[in-house]
């Protein structure tokens, strides 16, 4: 659990940075340090498992995992902002330093082994995400969003902390596998079961499920770009891997009482979100009904608590992450460079830059599940383990959504491909880093793909 | 070895044509196809004596789930990899003398759905199997949307979409049934699905999830609304690779991948399948008759052919069977050929409109002489390759049911109505102002009904071979399937 710790000093060192005016070594800095802390985080896996300060952490494999996803993540974030906050370049030190606080809130989501953590986790994450959200200031739409989602975020925390109270009314404990002895007991007490149910729903509101998504499409429309690909890969990612972890760890055994409310939640979730996604003309709002409605898929895998399904889960996160980090890297620069977050300004982009336009379009194909891409594995995985546990209907609303999903995604392809645009023949793919960073994307989308194997499996889970 | 050469070599060349630029994309694209049915026809050699070594290949791939890397060519395979890498170069010949825009990606498109649909045929575990049949789908949906030649833009955009959709929800019913599969058996390699003891409703699920798949690609009415406007709007070099191979991974599912794994569930559902298969026989022809347009009357032509194949299997006798095969064969020649004449008069007239057609045989009578020899074969003339495959299927029909074979039988009758009469309208009668300038064909033109045209007659006087290399497969298939 090193690199709780040592991101956590990274976040301070920005700041420190900022006072010694070295504001333009900042952003080498931070993504130098992050790929050094995934290397370090990647010498404890396949390690005892090893609890940390009174039992509040774990490092399991499923920790690890995707502590180090959520790292990669924002080190892809933090090569982006240089160039995308270049209008502010002395408040740069700042938000860098505030992305790696998410990243600290992040990584104690996915580590966590107490619900005092779960809570301290999410209220980092949410608040520096706050932060962001309004960091353009000057800025009407960015300070609405910031302000939107401070509110509804704060009400979804206090529900959560209703819920792990009653919880802890129940069970006299925080500790998830004391909570988990207690539920497996049998005879629970209804307040526990209250407790739960708000617990759930904290949760489903911050990934987003229907009924709680009203707030994300505005949110990520009005927030900086940079802010909306956090708020889609990093924060979703993490509050996945939180949802698993609690629900695996603490109340599998009484879950059946709860998976078909997932189920529900889960169908719901992708026919609202495909079917919304359909109508959006704003490329920010496109990706955000989209990002709701792969919520969805995600929920197949929490909704059938095998041991394997955390690994769908894992790789399902892999393949959205990186599918939709390319997005934005290219999104950015292309609505950057036309001035516009409509589709239309994606016009005419297989002439005017045709790597960005492939690469954007096996993006869309991946996110679509078209093999032989990672998106495919992803949607194969979740679909499987759903199969598994009997929730064969569910797979055909997944199924059906997954046709409906390819509309919206063609509708940019069809954009790039067929529309002509004023732009000229050439147009450059603006700053290296977003280059580099769709380029990455895009060889791991191929690679998982062809080799999806290359994900490790995570099956291991303290408290199990 | 010999078959991962045949599986890669198109992937390659794909390649090699787009790195070699628009100018030489089509001459390298061709050479590459030359050189691809070459190695064909080695594989065939060994099929053809039997010797099966290096005509399989197994890797382990992907360890959670356990999914393998398995591909093997036995004949019915071959037959149809041959059909793929012989039809290929000749579609890449047809467009010689043409200038196509970015011919570099087109070139390499066409390569890459041929690697895909190598695949298709020779994969022997489920999941690679549905991933080269939705790679299949990525580049001909580009090659209709982008090089299509319809003058309505956003009509293409409507068509090709459709078309993109309509296929992919039938893959993913495809994909569910996989999965359900792979959840009882624990690998979805041919020899584990073939051997599964599934309940009767489990595989009642399973047939009609893979029959619907195929059923949209091959298509079977109701299910073939897609085709006809995909076939008109698609430029000619993407219609004949729909309708002169892709189409044909729909049939071949059905003998591979539907009939030996759910073979009690399909024994409930085959007279459903059977009655659709020949009302789209019938409503196919029908359509065809009334059309007013060249590409769009071959289209619901093919649709009725393959009705008629899809019949045959249904009905699960050897005959039908092995007529499905040599059928499938004739039909991807015949089809090319029919649109290759289309492409023929649309590049020298600008239009396919029937009525605005007519009197070409008198100013081009080397085409007129090779397209006639294109109807006639298309209408199942004795000593054409379609006659033998026809007769086997209505034959095999027959042996299901008297009745339904008569209602089948129609089909000859009605095509040689709609073939008989289009050419007589396009090609005879008084000469219209479009073809006043109608050249007859150029040397590269010629080539390709020349070669189109041997293989109509070789394989229309000697069918044997044909059988004689797909009768082991079958045989097998039909063992499992009425067990």
């Amino acid at each position: 659990m090193r690199a709780l710790t040592y991101t956590s000093f990274l976040g301070i060192a920005c700041l420190v940075l900022e006072i010694f005016n070295l504001r333009k070594i900042v952003v080498p800095v931070v993504v130098l340090a992050l790929l050094a802390i995934l290397g370090i985080n990647f010498t404890e896996w396949n390690g005892s498992s090893v609890s940390f300060y009174n039992d509040m952490l774990r490092a399991d494999n499923f920790a690890l995992a995707f502590t180090g996803l959520l790292i990669v993540t924002a080190a892809g974030l933090v090569a982006m902002s240089g160039s995308f906050y270049d209008a502010e370049e002395t408040k740069l030190a700042d938000y860098i330093s505030v992305i790696v606080f998410t990243l600290c809130g992040g990584i104690a989501l996915v580590s966590f082994s107490n619900m005092a953590m779960l809570f301290i986790g999410l209220e980092v994450l949410s608040i520096s995400l706050y932060i962001l959200a309004g960091s353009k200031r000057r800025d009407i739409r960015s300070n609405e969003a910031a302000m939107k989602y401070f509110l509804m975020g704060s009400f979804a925390s206090g529900i959560l902390l209703f819920g792990i109270t009653l919880v802890y009314g129940a069970t006299g404990s925080f500790n998830l596998v004391q909570i988990g002895v207690y539920a497996s007991e049998g005879n629970v007490d209804p307040i526990f079961t209250v407790g739960v149910i708000m617990i759930l729903i904290a949760m489903l509101f911050k990934v987003s499920a229907v009924p709680f998504h009203f707030w994300a499409p505005d949110v990520y429309e009005g927030s900086p770009t940079l802010t909306t690909a956090m708020m889609a890969t990093l924060s979703k990612v993490a509050a996945m891997a939180a949802f698993y972890r609690l629900f695996s760890v603490s109340f599998v055994n009484n879950f059946s009482g709860f998976a078909w409310i997932l189920s529900v939640v889960a169908a719901l979730t992708m026919l609202v979100g495909n079917l919304t996604a359909l109508n959006q003309d704003s490329f920010k709002r496109m990706l955000a009904f989209s990002g709701v409605a792969h919520a969805g898929y995600m929920l197949l895998a929490i909704m059938s608590l095998y041991q394997n399904s955390a690994n769908a889960l894992f790789f399902y996160t892999v393949a959205y992450t990186f599918a939709s980090l390319g997005a934005f890297a290219i999104g950015i620069s292309v609505m950057k460079r036309r001035k516009s977050e409509k589709i239309e300004a994606f016009n005419g982009l297989g002439k005017s830059n045709p790597f960005q336009a492939v690469a954007l379009t096996i993006f869309m194909l991946s996110m679509a599940g078209i093999p032989p891409l990672a998106g495919f594995f992803a949607k194969y995985y979740v679909f499987f383990e759903a199969i598994k546990t009997q929730h064969l209907a569910v797979v055909i609303v997944a199924v059906i959504t997954s046709a409906i999903s390819v509309y919206y995604y063609f509708k940019l392809i069809l954009a790039m491909w067929t529309r002509d645009s004023e732009e000229g023949e050439a147009a450059a793919g603006g700053a290296i880093s977003y280059v580099a960073i769709a380029a990455i994307c895009l060889v791991v989308t191929l690679a998982l793909g062809v080799l999806p194997s290359l994900v490790p499996s995570i099956s291991q889970m303290a408290g199990r | 070895m010999l078959l991962l050469v045949i599986l890669f070599l198109p992937l390659v060349a794909a390649l090699a044509v787009y790195l070699s630029g628009n100018k030489l994309a089509a001459k390298v694209a061709l050479v590459a196809s030359v050189a691809e049915f070459a190695v064909s026809l080695v594989a065939l050699q060994h099929v053809a004596h039997s010797q099966f070594e290096g005509l399989s290949y197994f890797h382990a791939w992907i360890a959670n789930p356990n999914i393998s890397f398995g591909i093997a060519c036995d004949g019915l395979s071959l037959l149809l990899v041959l059909l793929a890498t012989f039809l290929v170069p000749v579609i890449i010949l047809s467009s010689f003398g043409t200038e196509q825009a970015n011919a570099r990606s087109l070139y390499a498109l066409i390569l890459l759905m041929q690697f895909a649909m190598i695949g298709v045929f020779i994969a022997t575990d489920g999941l690679l199997f549905y991933i080269f049949w939705e790679l299949a789908l990525i580049p001909i949906y580009f090659i209709a949307l982008l090089w299509g030649q319809g003058k309505d833009k956003a009509f293409i955009q409507t068509a090709t979409f459709k078309f993109f959709v309509y296929t992919l929800i039938g893959s993913l019913f495809m994909l569910v049934a996989f999965i359900f599969l792979y959840s009882k058996a624990g690998s979805l390699s041919l020899q584990a699905l073939y051997g599964l003891n599934l309940s009767y409703t489990e595989q009642i699920f399973v047939a009609l999830a893979f029959f619907f798949a195929f059923a949209v690609k091959i298509p079977v009415f109701p299910f073939h609304t897609w085709q006809a406007d995909t076939y008109t709007e698609a430029p000619t070099m993407g219609t004949m690779l729909l309708s002169g191979i892709m189409l044909k991974m729909g049939l071949y599912g059905l003998l591979r991948w539907l009939l030996p794994v759910a073979p009690q569930g399909l024994q409930t559902l085959i007279p459903y399948f059977i009655v659709l298969a020949v009302i789209g026989v019938v409503y196919g022809s029908i359509l065809a008759i009334q059309q007013k347009n060249v590409k769009r009357l071959l289209a619901y032509s093919s649709f009725a052919h393959v009705g008629l194949i899809a019949a045959g299997i249904f009905s699960l006798t050897n005959e039908g069977m092995q007529g499905a095969v040599v059928q499938m064969l004739a039909h991807g020649v015949n089809v090319v050929g029919a649109f290759f004449a289309g492409e023929v008069i649309l590049r020298r007239t600008g239009t396919l409109e029937i009525h605005q057609l007519g009197g070409i045989r008198s100013i081009a009578p080397r085409f007129a002489t090779a397209f006639i020899i294109i109807v006639l074969a298309s209408v199942a003339l004795p000593t054409t390759n379609a006659f033998i495959g026809e007769f086997l299927l209505l034959f095999g029909v027959f042996e299901y049911n008297t009745w339904l074979s008569i209602v089948a039988g129609l089909t000859i009758i009605l095509g040689a109505v709609y073939m008989l009469k289009m050419y007589q309208y396009v090609m005879l009668g008084e000469k219209r102002a479009t073809v006043s300038a109608f050249p007859d064909l150029t040397t590269s033109e010629l080539a390709v009904f020349a070669i189109l045209i041997t293989a109509i007659f070789v394989c229309g006087v000697y069918p044997k071979p044909i059988m004689e290399i797909a009768q082991p497969a079958l045989t097998e298939i039909l063992k499992h399937t009425l067990g």
